[in-house]
């Protein structure tokens, strides 16, 4: 299912990220976000220097993380297995278009629950300045051989 | 902005709708980048099991918080936004999913401008998000 002992491994830090303003708004639509939410000038008059992205759009630099986790045989991670259990994202800051991230996953927490791995992995995503910008956390259920 | 003097718990901020169909999940896994085919393929889907095709969670997630994104008429705004997947939604070849979210006021920091809102997102009748829960700064 997943190897107990990768409970505190920490995953080099991604690439940098460039958030487009564009990639933005394509995100933004395809969670039915509204219009008034993309609009540039709206979000300058709430004093952003650019677009604000979607409160879920972090998902995108958690999966470069999850990548390595599933490429990395010590894990031992069977991603056909793996239901999506919880989601959160705690913000420092707001994601604005510009920004230049980067993303390091850590495995929080590893246990065993009836049969079934729970796994919590951390995400924490910086800014250019390695400003902390938001923590993603996901808990994975991987389901048992029987399960 | 809503004025937090203005709120009290138990407030429904707001109720929407959602339309899903199979063209939404191609739009969604092109956006964020999650291919995963049982949202897509319905053999695949059935292959491993499922009921039908599901719309991506993280899909689910991102549309429950429209409502109190547009009610706060700012992202950035949005402190931090929790979810437990609970149930799935199955999204038909032909024809739509219809979700709806009630969002409503479940706590109130008055010293620090911050409220929790907390989003029912149901489809079929059925709650498919738990501990749906979201802290704005007012």
């Amino acid at each position: 299912m997943v190897n107990p002992n990768i409970q505190g491994k920490r995953y080099p830090r991604s690439a940098a990220y460039l958030v487009g303003r564009e990639k933005i708004r394509e995100f933004a639509r395809a969670t039915f976000a509204s219009e008034e939410s993309i609009d540039l000038a709206a979000a300058k008059a709430s004093g952003h220097s650019d677009l604000v992205a979607p409160p879920t759009f972090p998902i995108v630099l958690q999966e470069f993380g999850l990548k390595l986790v599933i490429a990395d045989p010590e894990a031992g991670l069977d991603f056909s297995r793996v239901v999506h259990g919880e989601q959160k994202f705690v913000f420092q800051r707001p994601i604005v278009a510009g920004d230049l991230l980067t993303s390091e996953l850590s495995v929080a927490s590893v246990k065993s629950l009836g049969g079934n791995h729970m796994v919590v992995f951390d995400t924490e995503i910086f800014d250019d300045s390695n400003s902390l910008v938001c923590t993603a956390i996901s808990t994975l259920v991987v389901r048992g051989e029987d399960a | 902005m809503p004025e937090i003097s203005e709120l009290t718990i138990g407030d429904v901020i707001a109720e929407k709708n959602f339309n899903l169909d199979r063209d939404s999940l191609v739009r969604y896994a092109g956006a964020s980048g999650d291919f995963n085919p049982i949202h897509y393929r319905d053999d695949i889907a059935a292959g491993v099991g499922l009921p039908g095709v599901l719309a991506h969670g993280m899909l689910t997630m991102g549309l429950s918080i429209d409502p109190v994104v547009s009610w706060l008429g700012d992202a950035g705004k949005i402190l931090e936004y929790g979810v437990r997947f609970t149930k799935p939604v199955v999204v038909p070849a032909k024809g739509r999913a219809v979700i709806t979210v009630i969002a409503k006021v479940a706590e109130l920091d008055s010293e620090a401008k911050k409220a929790r809102i907390d989003l029912q997102t149901s489809f079929d009748g059925n709650n498919v998000l738990g501990k749906s829960q979201v802290w704005v700064q007012l």
